[in-house]
């Protein structure tokens, strides 16, 4: 590789770049300045996400870098925001946290850049090798982070469930990136994709297509890969679990929609027989398990699996409109998720500090309405009730499917979302009809803030949805 | 005259809507006053009207508001159609109601909900104007509806009384049946005429029926029940399903069961819509369809027969009732027979007399009643009467002028009677006179029931006003005379009830006759019962007059005369006496045929169709199935970290199997 060729190519990953510089840097500052330091290195992380995210908006140079590893285009750009928006927010939701929840260690924020740095790969990943490479560096963050309340038995259980279960669908995914590999000789997305075009499908890389795809549903928790999230979800610290929740889904997502879509776009119709099934399992999953949950956190879990659902009813249209509509899913989806869980942050009693259970929010209309009139609207908006952003997001991937022909999976969907939204409501019912028990401690301003702004973002989307479709649909047109 | 038209029908509307709306606002006395004044504005407007167009010359004003509805063929308007039928309904519906008004003012200022009574009065009286000044049978239909359901909510004014709730669905249940068959009828004229536009109507009936042995004679025209029909009998079909309306209206025999019950609801109510008008829509329907039913001979039959017996039938029940409301009830249910015996044989003048005479004095004596209820403490019951006559003088005289006009006092052959005299006459006699198959069963039925008017009419006064008091000595020290505000009114109904039929026989059914209705009413060119009725043998004159003398002596003899020989009579005739104080059993029968085989039916429903079947296997069988699911699922959660990798594996075998299978096919 000449030097021009390497200074093309980090030109290319600049961002990446420099959250891997910082990440370094970041810890640098902590190991010297000892446990006192994690407000800065906290401070000085979320100063180098923006400064990641700015450069992504600001100048995004468009090409293939690395010998064809890394590419960056408007797709991986669109996500890339995204990824950054989720990180950093969970970020600033840590704040008042960290005392109570353990996180007043200066690893944490390191982490989180670490892991963020391994999304932003994941997204721009254009060869088997890269992916995996990045895939490892986002989750071995993850794994520690889960964990990261040592003390707690239920945090670290959680730590180690999502280790295990990590490594066993990382040995799928290798698998079957070596079937991949074996029987089309290639490693990167284009020549594989050459390959199937020019000699046609084995059953050999069927199989490896079935295993890259166990491995890639695990990280999205996509049943029946889907176990592990709940336990996560409930073990994890609550500002961790909110994390999880938002960017790692954002980036999976993106490294799924683009290996099917460029790499294996030949063999179209059996990986969308494959994302056809765990779409359906995963909606069917979310919405009827989701109703015997009684600890918020773990409803969220199995909320999560059913819109992880709902945005593959998109991919699997497998088309422009439904690659647009995965986009715009995971842009709402996140946005819903971080006001929701912001909301759960809150809830946080004067004494014996943060409560999970659904019933806490009982008679939240009277000790608290702002909150419980966000945290309305945004069960309403998970509940895909028009016109706030969840209904937008379900109505674009629906009709995707619809144009795609796939009648069945559309109306599952539909069912399944009326069986969900029964464990959405329930929460409104709880909080507008239950008599109120005791009153939550101050909500914290960052915290306001940022149910605010999503609130504000799901009520106004018919205001603002056009712009936003407008980038979505240019993300999409990246790949036909 | 339009301008007028339209204050005289929309004046108790906006008295409905400010009472009924703003009534909690302006208070009871404002809601009183309001919808009295209008009343009192619209019954001047009413004989204004009268005297215009029944007694001057206008003969037909027809007054537009707005197209109603248009589709395809079917064009209806909303129009006030304002004939000589329609000026003497405007003065008995608007008189009655602003006398009813006003009374209310002192009979209910106990009620806490005044301004609610008001605005139901009202709104019954905009429904009655609607119903009397329509155009159209679809016009007509609204107001008849809206009447129903005004008496429905009057009825059950006082809610909290389970008897009157009841009464109150009773009423409003019957009605349905009749209403069905009016419903039926107007689709059936709509498909013979095309058009429900009574002007339409009536100028196709007149050439309608084909000549004697025309070709087209015996050509079907309409298929109902099976039944092919020519045009003759497609007329009759027509007429009968109308009739079945006024039936349930009017509370003819088989669907009077509903009206006894609704004295349920206060006095006035009694007074104004379950005696004067409402009730008597009915008789305004056939009336006002006499083009039609004048083709028919065969309805007319009917209608006369089913007038007889109700007439007949309803006399007998109101013998032995012991409720004062419930014998004016029945009473009120009689003279509605006598008025369609009238109109059976072709006396439409002397049906509609009757109704405009029977107004005055049937008003009188509920109110009257009223009066007399509000001196006895709210007792309805005339065994607990007695001996009022000179504790409630004013009351005493005008119940009695009520039952001398109700029961037709009157000297035979002269002018010189009261109001009930003239009309009721003319009916009998009309009755004997005429050509119907069916006159001599009228005859004798409606000479019987003068009979047993006379005597039930005296029994009530004798039980109420004369003998010793029966009632607790508390009660007895409590009576009192009513107010003004309630025996102003009724000098006025006993001015009506006294001067009535003399002043206006000769209009109704007399020399009149033409230039008064000014074709309003149709005759047939071989109905000469105008003519008829006046050369009727002397004893026929004679015979209501001796019915009525005959049932004046009986009851004199045994109330005042031998008090003890009612309940001696009772005992003897037991089988008979129950037969009658039950009503010849009809609510017990109806509640066999009808009443629990559709409560039997409803309960299958409900508890199967809707409960089990459709609530089971639908929205709770599915919430339950839901959870069922629910349940599995989250058990598969079990927590153990090998169970999930275990999951993991079998997904992607499972996975795995398919893809081979699919792609070996």
């Amino acid at each position: 590789m000449t030097a021009e060729l390497l200074l093309a190519s980090l030109q290319l990953s600049t961002p990446e770049v420099i959250l891997a510089l910082g990440a370094m840097a970041l810890l640098m500052i902590g190991v010297f300045s000892g446990e006192r330091s994690a407000t800065t290195v906290t401070g000085l992380a979320v100063a180098l996400l923006i400064i990641a995210g700015l450069m992504l908006v600001m100048k995004s140079p468009e090409g293939i870098a690395f010998g064809g590893a890394f590419v960056s285009d408007p797709f991986a750009r669109f996500m890339k925001i995204l990824t950054l928006i989720g990180s950093i927010t969970a970020l600033v939701m840590t704040v008042g946290h960290a005392r109570s929840q353990q996180l007043d260690r200066f690893e944490f924020p390191v982490l989180i850049v670490l892991a963020t740095l391994g999304m932003l790969l994941m997204i721009s990943a254009n060869d088997l090798l890269s992916l995996y490479l990045a895939l490892e560096l986002q989750s071995l963050a993850l794994y520690v982070v889960a964990a990261i309340n040592r003390d707690s038995v239920r945090s670290t259980e959680a730590g180690l469930k999502y280790f295990v279960l990590g490594a066993l669908s990382s040995g799928m995914l290798l698998y079957g990136m070596s079937l991949v590999y074996g029987f089309t000789g290639h490693t990167n997305f284009e020549q594989i994709a050459a390959a199937l075009s020019a000699e046609g499908r084995s059953l050999g890389l069927v199989f490896g297509l079935v295993f890259v795809l166990a491995g890639l549903a695990f990280k999205i928790s996509a049943v029946p890969f889907h176990m592990w999230t709940p336990d996560v979800y409930e073990g994890a610290p609550t500002p961790v679990t909110a994390f999880f929740a938002a960017a790692p889904k954002v980036a999976a997502m993106a490294m799924l929609v683009r290996i099917v879509i460029d790499a294996f776009e030949p063999v179209v119709a059996d990986w969308q027989q494959i994302i056809v099934f765990i779409s359906i399992a995963s909606m069917l999953l979310g919405s009827f398990a989701a109703i015997g949950q009684k600890n918020i956190k773990r409803l969220m879990a199995y909320s999560s699996i059913g819109h992880m659902g709902y945005a593959l009813v998109g991919l699997a249209a497998g088309s422009m409109a439904g690659v647009r509509g995965v986009a715009l899913y995971m842009l709402i989806y996140m946005v819903m998720t971080l006001g929701t869980f912001a909301c759960i942050l809150a809830m946080r009693r004067r004494e014996g500090g943060n409560v999970e259970s659904i019933d806490d929010l009982a008679g939240l209309s009277t000790t608290n309405p702002f909150m419980a009139s966000v945290l309305t609207v945004m069960m309403f908006s998970l509940a895909g009730i028009p016109p706030l952003a969840g209904f937008f997001a379900k109505y674009f991937v629906f009709m995707a499917a619809i144009e795609a022909d796939l009648y069945a999976l559309a109306i599952i969907g539909v069912l399944s979302s009326v069986v969900g939204a029964y464990y959405y409501l329930r929460l409104v019912k709880v909080m507008w009809f239950d008599p109120a028990t005791d009153e939550f401690a101050r909500t914290p301003g960052e915290l306001k803030l940022v149910f605010g702004l999503a609130g504000l973002f799901v009520a106004g989307y018919v205001l603002i949805g056009g712009p936003i479709g407008e980038a979505a649909e240019a993300a999409a047109r990246t790949f036909f | 005259m339009d301008t007028v038209i339209k204050a005289i029908v929309f004046l108790p509307l906006i008295g409905f809507l400010i009472a009924g709306i703003g009534g909690n606002t302006i208070g009871a006395k404002a809601s009183e006053f309001v919808t009295s004044g209008f009343m009192v504005i619209a019954c001047a407007l009413s004989w204004l009207v009268f005297f215009q167009v029944a007694l001057g010359h206008e003969e037909l004003i027809k007054v537009s508001v707005m197209r109603w509805m248009q589709s395809g063929g079917f064009d209806v308007e909303w129009a006030f159609r304002v004939d000589t039928l329609t000026a003497v309904m405007f003065v008995v519906v608007n008189t009655v109601s602003m006398l009813v008004h006003v009374y209310s003012i002192g009979y209910m200022h106990h009620d806490p909900h005044r301004p609610r009574f008001f605005a139901y009065l009202s709104l019954f009286t905009f429904a009655m104007l609607m119903l009397i000044t329509s155009d159209n049978l679809l016009q007509m239909f609204f107001g008849w509806e809206g009447v129903g359901l005004a008496s429905y909510l009057l009825i059950g004014f006082w809610f909290k009384k389970p008897s009157a709730n009841a009464a109150a669905m009773k009423a409003f249940i019957v009605n349905r049946v009749g209403d069905f068959g009016f419903a039926l009828g107007i689709f059936t004229v709509f498909y013979l005429f095309g058009s429900v536009s009574f002007e339409t109507i009536f100028a196709t009936a007149a050439t309608y029926l084909p000549a004697e042995g025309a070709a087209d004679a015996a050509e079907p025209v309409i298929t109902l029940f099976g039944m092919h029909l020519d045009k003759a009998n497609a007329i009759t079909a027509a007429c009968l399903l109308l009739f079945m309306g006024a039936m349930g209206k009017s509370a003819q025999f088989l669907l009077h069961t509903w009206l006894p019950d609704a004295m349920e609801g206060p006095t006035p109510v009694s007074a104004l819509i379950h005696a004067a008008t409402m009730v008597t829509a009915g008789v305004f329907l056939v009336a006002r369809m006499s083009p039609l039913f004048e083709l028919s001979p065969d309805a007319l039959t009917v209608v006369t027969i089913i007038g007889a017996i109700t007439a007949f039938f309803a006399a007998t029940v109101g013998l032995v009732q012991n409720d004062i409301k419930r014998v004016i009830a029945y009473s009120t249910c009689s003279q509605l027979g006598y008025m369609f015996v009238a109109l059976g044989v072709g006396a439409y003048g002397a049906a509609v007399f009757h109704l405009f005479t029977h107004a005055f004095f049937k008003a009188l004596l509920f109110l009257g009643a009223g009066s007399v209820i509000h001196a006895v403490d709210g007792e309805q019951d005339m065994r607990y009467m007695g001996g009022l006559r000179t504790h409630i003088p004013v009351t005493f005289w005008m119940m009695t002028i009520g039952t001398l006009a109700l029961t037709g006092v009157g000297i035979p052959g002269t002018v010189i009677g009261f109001a009930g005299f003239f009309s009721k006459d003319a009916i009998i006699e009309s009755a004997f006179a005429s050509h119907s198959t069916v006159a001599g069963f009228a005859f004798t039925l409606l000479v019987i029931a003068a009979l047993f008017t006379s005597f039930y009419s005296w029994r009530l006064a004798f039980m109420t006003f004369f003998g010793k008091p029966r009632a607790s000595s508390d009660v007895m020290h409590h009576v009192h005379e009513s107010p003004a505000i309630m025996l102003v009114p009724l000098y006025i109904l006993a001015a009506g009830a006294v001067l009535a039929g003399f002043l206006f026989h000769d209009y109704f059914f007399g020399h009149h006759y033409v230039e008064f209705w000014q074709g309003a009413l149709f005759t047939g060119p071989e109905n000469e019962i105008l003519e008829e009725y006046h050369h009727v043998p002397l004893w026929v004159k004679w015979s209501p007059f001796a019915a009525m003398a005959l049932g004046f002596v009986t009851a004199w003899f045994m109330y005042i005369r031998r008090p003890d020989l009612p309940k001696y009579l009772a005992e003897q005739h037991r089988g008979l006496y129950q037969f009658l104080l039950n009503k010849w059993y009809f609510d017990e029968l109806y509640d066999f045929l009808f009443v629990r085989p559709a409560l039997w039916l409803g309960r299958v429903f409900w508890k199967g169709g809707d409960g089990a079947i459709i609530d089971g296997l639908g929205p709770n069988g599915i919430a339950a199935r839901v959870l069922d699911v629910t349940d599995r699922v989250v058990r598969l959660q079990t927590g153990y970290l090998y169970h999930y990798a275990f999951a993991m594996l079998l997904g992607i075998a499972a996975l795995v199997t398919w893809m081979m299978l699919g792609s070996s096919i």
